[in-house]
């Protein structure tokens, strides 16, 4: 398929563009890539501060809880947000070479991706320093992300068309995004704060949130996470993604039309 | 043997496009300014030709060739390019501020299409022609813009594509710099494999590379030919 000879096509290109971004968004700081490390670990603090000892929540190894719900959040949002400003934010490029428009959601994929990753190098280590036990069951993780990924994949990519189209979707979906931050457990499990079937269904339909609630079953609690749901949402994540490429591969030369 | 071949072609600007919701909700549907740029166009330019885009500025010359460049879509009407590769000759484009010269010969060669291995190939011939020494391995965003300028012109110069396609003949750097591009410019398009597109308004440069001329005139057509003719009937008109 086209898609994925374009994918090998330009993988190079959009992992020099990801670096080239990493390393200009930390160039003029003093510490750094180090930043990377420190921004969702001091927003950890924060949040356990607020969330752990003001309202008290009782969420068994709150800080590894939290952070793993932080890095994932951020990644999410992150990419979504980045996805719809991408194509004018682009403009010099598209003007003057054809590139397929979703490479350019690739880059901030990996962009991301990067941040998430030096994220969970220190969530190992907090693993570590709470004590828990590390088992094969964690291997599950990566298939879940690749997941996770996959979902954030197709969104993102249907928001590049809209995006092109339709200028107030930045704060809409700046909003939207607000609201399901706080529907996605977070800070807290939903399962455990909202009883019932309720709970079982707003931790499932969600996918960010079944994504982070799996995340953390995998790998602070060892628990299976629900493979029925898991499959569904990559059934979901595939189609959302052939829409999305499908929309951008489709109109993508009228983009340079508009902006 | 033909090697760029247009029909009928159209390509249409939509300035009220781009909506708001606030603009649909509160607002009649105004109908919808659609501008033509290039208007039921059709020509060939055969394989190793040198073909000139001419005419006055808003014509439609420039939308043309980022329509042959595979940048714009038609709204009606084809290009065809027989399964050939082509790039625009433009400097810098996705160059990165942060990497240096030599990374950003890559990320300019990988997103013209280009083969890392193929760049690789390429990066001395490119680093020589660039003259940079060891600025090369700087970061680009301490280059003056004669070093911009000479490294972005030496990366779509050296990496080649079939079909060339120039917008404004280029004149980057200094006295020096600029004749050794103009004449690596001239090497490159008098190749007898390549198939290149300039636009131009200036006689002498058209005189001097291209065997043929298309004046252009409100996205039409208004004459194709050899460029003597076709010039002396556009000055002709320019100066009425």
């Amino acid at each position: 398929m086209k898609f994925f000879r374009n994918i090998k096509k330009y993988n190079g290109y959009a992992l020099y563009v990801a670096m080239a971004e990493l390393k200009s968004e930390v160039a003029a700081s003093y510490l750094n890539w180090i930043w990377w490390i420190l921004e969702p670990l001091l927003t950890m603090i924060i949040y356990v501060i607020v969330f752990g000892y003001i309202f008290e929540a009782y969420e068994e190894k709150y800080t590894v809880f939290l952070f793993i719900g932080i890095l994932m959040w951020n990644f999410f949002s992150g990419v979504i947000k980045s996805s719809i400003a991408v194509v004018k934010s682009n403009q010099s490029i598209i003007s003057r070479v054809y590139v397929p428009k979703y490479i350019l959601l690739v880059c901030i994929m990996y962009q991301y991706a990067c941040k998430f990753g030096f994220g969970m190098l220190v969530e190992f280590i907090m693993l570590i320093v709470f004590r828990v036990k590390f088992n094969f069951g964690m291997l599950l993780a990566i298939p879940f992300l690749m997941g996770f990924f996959m979902f954030t994949f197709g969104l993102a990519s249907i928001l590049i068309h809209f995006g092109v189209y339709i200028y107030d979707l930045t704060y809409v979906i700046g909003i939207v995004l607000n609201f399901v931050m706080f529907l996605s457990g977070v800070f807290y499990s939903i399962e455990g704060r909202i009883p019932g079937l309720y709970g079982r269904v707003a931790g499932r339909v969600n996918p960010v949130a079944y994504y982070i609630a799996s995340l953390r079953n995998i790998l602070i609690y060892d628990v299976r996470p629900s493979f029925f749901w898991f499959f569904i949402w990559c059934i979901v994540s595939v189609v959302l993604s052939a829409i999305g490429v499908w929309l951008v591969h489709k109109n993508e030369n009228n983009y340079a039309k508009v902006i | 043997m033909v090697s760029i071949k247009v029909e009928n072609l159209v390509i249409k600007y939509k300035t009220l496009n781009s909506t708001s919701i606030q603009r649909n909700f509160f607002q009649k549907r105004k109908k919808r300014y659609t501008y033509t740029a290039v208007d039921d166009i059709s020509f060939e330019v055969k394989k190793g030709e040198i073909f000139g885009l001419t005419g006055r500025n808003g014509s439609g010359k420039s939308t043309l060739l980022r329509a042959i460049g595979g940048m714009l879509a038609p709204d009606s009407g084809k290009v065809d390019l027989m399964g050939q590769s082509v790039s625009l000759l433009a400097i810098g484009v996705g160059f990165k501020m942060e990497m240096t010269g030599r990374e950003n010969i890559y990320i300019a060669g990988l997103l013209l299409g280009f083969k890392q291995k193929e760049i690789k190939e390429k990066e001395q011939e490119i680093v020589d022609f660039a003259e940079l020494g060891e600025f090369i391995d700087m970061p680009v965003r301490t280059y003056s813009s004669g070093m911009y300028s000479r490294l972005g012109f030496a990366i779509t110069a050296t990496l080649e594509t079939d079909i060339l396609l120039i917008d404004e003949v280029l004149s980057v750097g200094d006295e020096r710099f600029r004749q050794k591009s103009y004449d690596k410019m001239k090497q490159l398009i008098t190749n007898k494999e390549k198939t290149v597109i300039i636009c131009a308004h200036n006689r002498t440069i058209l005189e001097e590379l291209c065997e043929r001329v298309l004046w252009m005139e409100k996205g039409k057509i208004v004459k194709v030919g050899n460029v003597k003719e076709v010039m002396d009937e556009y000055e002709e008109y320019m100066h009425r």
